[in-house]
């Protein structure tokens, strides 16, 4: 277990530091000169040139790399261009919006998609099956933001029960906060949701044809029986895979929703910074955000081991 | 091939409509797309403007017309890329490891699962950050993301492939990796890789339509389903048709290739059928 | 009334015939075995007794277990049934457990099952019994062991334990030792062999090999297309067998090929000179595989190369076809170091063992059987080449029509000719057949071996055939070697070899190996010998 769990620490952070090369590369290396190519059309030269000064420009990139890295481990990710804060200020509010509708997002796509799933597989054929299915092909085909939209003028104008839009700040309450991100969360969800039913009927059927099935059923189990006890942990193998990829699919998918919602979250930032040349706030959000990604591939990884004891040997699976 | 699946034939049907409706858009639109007619603003849908017009007056169904060939041609360079650079190096991941060269394909394979911690978004919001907006943004964001999931598809179908007792036939009659991996290898996995295509494809269109909603893809004037969507919310609640018709276009769409590739998946796939007769029943 | 009586059985999927109109009968500790080729409708049998069958199935005719019709019973009351009065070991160890539960929790969620009432160390005692009956020893194989850690034989015994701690009335066993090898054969069929007599359970016994069930059954039951053809008492069964099927299946079993003597003076076509292959396993661990091989084959004769799974057979064949490098040693082929060069390769080709695996599905035969000229400098023009690739069809038995199929139109029997008319193709010196007759029925692998000595007096071509099986190797080779552990144990004639084995490990093979020609009553006097009582 704890050769398997270094293992897979050392690929996490071999991934992580490319990452981090590519992100630097990409936006400080490729452009050419930053500091010009943020000032815009309108800056000046000693402006351009005192930006240079700040960023730590006139370092060498391999230089300029290790501080930024460096800066990051003690917390410290730069000042922004345009707002003059601290990034790391910026970012850490917004964490707080953006990071609670992923994770909510996440668990209602799991709570939807499993018993769906598992439904679907267990009554293959019927009208039942045939109606979950058709609705998740469906699911699967809709852009979330579209229904984001339409999920707004549905809640907020048709039915006028409250406003779909906003958010009041944890301040003014847990449950409160919570409210104001479940539709948010519930649009980003459904199509992932949609895709994650299809992958867990699937599983579920293709699990239910493997022969320590027909051994649970020799031993007396009914079919339901031996699907709940046997099919079921077996089945998840595959969904934890796609579960570890949706996670990286909700956090952007969020980035966009934000802007629907009206959430103070890193997607509005994003997009401010992207409009407004800041490529400090730019290149902070976009770290943190594969920083995410990588360590969740890295917790899916662990729950693995976690479901399957061949893998806690440390060998292949 | 066996008889044809009624999700093939409804997805089939759907896709060819839109591949239609995209070709035709280069020859004729009921209007010019960018023809601006303020006095036209807001009509709703009926005989003149079948999906109505918007605040520019524009005909929306002109628009969506000219989108659909934005957003085919966006994603189908899209996957051609991942196809095009992806199977290559799935192949050749697969034959080296096959071959004693396991160190080659472990380092493809982390290359692989870099790529996937840049969802596309965050790739196109780098790009665009750096080189400002653009439909080629789109093109290569979604592209590069495509590249590992062909990769580790044709390497996954490869592995398997390389134990069958015809490869080893092969080498026994002297043939190389790479006469191998394209006589043998490659076409005995074309079937799931056009599945898999389809299924791309679809994502490719609903990722091309995310970027563009954010303005991270194609560019005013030229008409995006996506930006279409963007400029409709505003609008919402006194013109709601500037949102059905686009959103419901890039459904229909990605429901017919998504229907498309299920139906291939169950003609193609011959393991699905003999499972299907030996079940266990309840 | 028997315990087990099967009447006018008959069984449709999809409206196609499976079975029709079975009967049959197992009493109380009796071992009552069913014999047949693939599609006999053996299995479907047993299926239909425990009734975990296909969907779409259709069953007529009764099956009576302990005086009651349980083709009559609901699904819910069927599980009752699995739960109490039938045992069920399946062909497939390796997939038969399920890999995320402990071996423990799979034994005791079976005699839960069955007795809901006992106490949670009632249940663990009885689980640990269970597994120590079947030879699972408590200290080696606690309950918390995954199956991963097992072997495929320890994997059936706990299978088995499974099936018995149920204690069932009827235990029915399909195919439980196929994918064995012979020495784990033996011990499984004589752990069974016990555990009937110990319990007084019914075993119906489900193979396809006459010789395997030959020793343990008291009762053989023939099926052939869905029927039974044959059915009569173990004793003197085989000495009053009434039907030509029967007759051939025996005749299968111990069949003699006409061979010739290779003169001393031929010359050599393949030469294994002290050949070492390692495999790297972790850090600074080797496994080797192949330790110290040499042998010669002469022009015209035929070796067979037997071991066990894991002996190193394999990897030394593959050394052999040039598909890996070696550590030490040498390989000559036509007198020539061989080491996967190209111009050498004519001399040399191989038969698999899957008919199915073996050809790219999607050429067609023609293109499949030229393949190995690719190793040719100058390889024949297209005519030519057509020409050659009929002949050889017609050599083995196809016609030129052939040419322009696809393999799946052909049965396995017939594949595994395809097989032998490409490695025929550019007229090597030696073909290796790699347990090439395994995967076939019974009497095809008989046609397939006549056909093999038939074109080695037409070729004058060696074989080394690489096999698990002592039986075929007997029939077909002039002289054995018998590998364990990546070492050559013991070589010789072949005949010399079987009657007077030198090294133990090659007694304990051919003691395990099913023969049909085998005296029952002293295999009992051997069981005894195993059996301890608790």
């Amino acid at each position: 277990m704890i050769h398997y769990i270094l293992k897979r620490l050392t690929s996490l952070l071999i991934t992580l530091i490319v990452a981090t090369i590519v992100i630097f590369l990409i936006i400080e290396v490729v452009p050419g000169d930053p500091a010009a190519y943020m000032m815009g059309l309108s800056g000046s030269t000693e402006a351009a040139d005192a930006l240079r000064v700040e960023l730590g420009l006139d370092k060498g990139a391999l230089e300029r790399y290790f501080s930024w890295i460096g800066g990051m481990l003690s917390g410290d990710f730069g000042i922004s261009y345009t707002y003059r804060v601290p990034v790391s200020q910026l970012i850490g509010e917004r964490t707080l919006v953006s990071v609670p509708l992923t994770v909510y997002a996440l668990i209602l796509s799991t709570l939807i998609a499993i018993p769906v799933g598992v439904i679907s597989a267990s009554r293959r054929g019927s009208v039942v099956d045939t109606i979950l299915m058709g609705v998740a092909q469906i699911g699967v085909a809709i852009p979330n933001f579209w229904f984001a939209i339409l999920m707004v003028l549905v809640f907020s104008t048709s039915l006028g029960w409250f406003s779909a839009v906003g958010f009041p700040g944890w301040e003014a309450g847990f449950w409160v906060s919570i409210k104001a991100l479940t539709i948010p969360a519930f649009s980003l969800a459904l199509p992932q949701a949609a895709i994650l039913a299809r992958v867990m009927r699937s599983s579920v059927l293709e699990v239910m044809q493997e022969d320590y099935i027909r051994t649970a059923r020799a031993k007396g189990l009914s079919q339901r029986q031996a699907l709940i006890r046997h099919g079921l942990r077996n089945a998840m193998i595959p969904v934890l895979t796609i579960l570890g990829l949706q996670f990286s699919f909700l956090l952007a998918g969020g980035i966009i929703i934000e802007s629907i919602f009206s959430l103070p979250g890193l997607g509005r930032l994003v997009f401010q910074s992207i409009a407004q040349r800041d490529l400090i706030v730019v290149k902070s959000i976009v770290t943190l955000l594969v920083m995410a990604v990588v360590m969740i591939t890295f917790i899916v990884d662990l729950l693995y081991a976690l479901v399957d004891p061949r893998l806690r040997e440390g060998g292949r699976g | 091939m066996r008889h044809l699946s009624l999700s093939f034939i409804i997805g089939g049907v759907l896709t060819f409509i839109f591949t239609f409706i995209a070709i035709l858009s280069f020859f004729w639109t009921p209007y010019d797309v960018e023809a601006i007619n303020i006095s036209g603003k807001f009509a709703v849908p009926g005989l003149d403007h079948i999906m109505g017009t918007d605040h520019f007056g524009r005909d929306i169904f002109s628009m969506v017309m000219v989108g659909t060939r934005n957003a085919i041609a966006v994603s189908l360079v899209a996957v051609g890329i991942g196809m095009i650079l992806g199977v290559p190096l799935g192949l050749w991941a697969a034959g080296s490891r096959m071959n004693g060269g396991s160190l080659i394909d472990e380092i493809l394979m982390r290359g692989n699962d870099l790529v996937f911690a840049f969802p596309s978004l965050l790739m196109a919001i780098m790009i665009t950050a750096v080189f400002g907006p653009g439909a080629i943004n789109a093109i290569i964001a979604i592209g590069i993301f495509n590249i590992p999931v062909f990769a580790r598809m044709s390497r996954g179908g490869a592995l398997s492939l390389w134990t069958r007792d015809y490869i080893m036939a092969a080498r026994v009659a002297g043939k190389g990796m790479m006469r191998i991996s394209y006589e043998h290898i490659l076409p005995n996995i074309l079937n799931i890789l056009i599945v898999q295509a389809t299924i791309q494809f679809s994502i490719a269109i609903i990722a091309e339509a995310s970027l563009s909603y954010v303005g991270l893809g194609t560019q005013p004037p030229n008409p995006s389903l996506g930006r279409m969507l963007n400029e409709a919310q505003t609008m919402i609640f006194f013109a709601p048709w500037l949102a059905w018709f686009p959103g419901g276009v890039i459904v229909a769409m990605v429901l017919g290739l998504n229907l498309m590739g299920d139906g291939l998946r169950d003609m193609l796939d011959p393991k699905l059928k003999k499972r299907k007769a030996g079940d266990v029943t309840a | 009334m028997s315990l087990l009586d099967i009447q006018d059985l008959s069984l449709s999927i999809h409206g196609t015939t499976i079975l029709d109109k079975v009967n049959l009968s197992v009493e109380k500790g009796q071992v009552v075995a069913i014999v047949g080729e693939s599609g006999s409708g053996k299995s479907m049998t047993s299926s239909a007794v425990i009734r975990l069958l296909p969907e779409g199935t259709t069953i007529s005719g009764a099956i009576w277990l302990k005086d009651q019709n349980i083709s009559d019973k609901t699904e819910k009351e069927m599980c009752t049934v699995r739960a109490h009065d039938i045992g069920m070991v399946f062909q497939e160890p390796m997939t038969a457990l399920n890999p995320v539960e402990t071996i423990g929790s799979q034994v005791m969620e079976a005699i839960r099952i069955s007795e809901p009432g006992l106490s949670r160390d009632e249940v663990r005692q009885r689980a640990e019994l269970a597994l120590h009956r079947v030879g699972l020893d408590n200290q080696r194989f606690p309950l918390n062991t995954y199956p991963h850690k097992l072997s495929g034989g320890q994997r059936q015994r706990v299978v088995i334990a499974i099936a018995i701690s149920q204690k069932p009335a009827l235990l029915i066993a399909d195919e439980p030792t196929t994918a064995l090898d012979v020495t784990t054969q033996a011990k499984i069929m004589t752990l069974l062999k016990k555990l009937v007599d110990q319990d007084k359970m019914g075993l119906l016994l489900i193979s396809h090999d006459l010789a395997v069930v030959a020793n343990i059954a008291d009762h053989i039951v023939i099926m052939k297309d869905g029927q039974v053809v044959e059915q009569g008492a173990r004793d003197g069964f085989f000495e009053n067998m009434k039907h030509d099927y029967t007759k051939k299946l025996f005749a299968a079993a111990h069949h003699k090929l006409q061979k010739k003597f290779i003169a001393d003076a031929a010359e050599p076509v393949l030469e294994v000179r002290g050949l070492n292959k390692d495999y790297i396993i972790g850090r600074n661990e080797k496994l080797r595989a192949v330790n110290d091989v040499s042998f010669t084959i002469k022009k015209g004769e035929n070796l067979g190369l037997v071991g066990e799974s894991g002996c190193g057979k394999s990897t030394l064949a593959r050394c052999i076809l040039g598909l890996e490098d070696f550590q030490k040693g040498e390989i000559l082929i036509a007198g020539q170091k061989f080491n996967g060069e190209r111009r050498l390769r004519r001399h040399i080709n191989v038969v698999f063992q899957d008919p199915y695996g073996s050809f790219n599905p999607r050429h067609t035969v023609g293109r499949l059987v030229a393949e190995p000229y690719y190793a040719l400098d100058n390889p024949p023009n297209s005519e030519e080449r057509k020409q050659k690739v009929i002949e050889m069809l017609e050599h083995v038995g196809l016609s030129a029509s052939d040419i322009d199929k696809y393999p799946h139109e052909f049965s396995g029997g017939q594949r595994q000719r395809i097989a032998i008319a490409r490695a025929l193709i550019t007229e090597p010196d030696i073909i290796l057949l790699d347990e090439a007759t395994s995967a076939l029925d019974v009497l095809i692998r008989d046609q397939i071996l006549e056909l093999l000595a038939r074109l080695t007096s037409v070729f004058g071509i060696s074989y080394l055939f690489v096999s698990h099986d002592l039986a075929t190797v007997k029939n077909i080779t002039d002289r054995v070697l018998v590998m364990k552990d990546g070492v050559i144990v013991e070589q010789g004639i072949t005949a010399e070899v079987y009657q007077n084995p030198s090294h133990p490990y090659t007694k304990s093979l051919l003691e395990a190996s099913p023969d049909i020609t085998k005296s029952k009553v002293k295999n009992k006097e051997q069981l005894n010998d195993n059996i301890f009582q608790h």
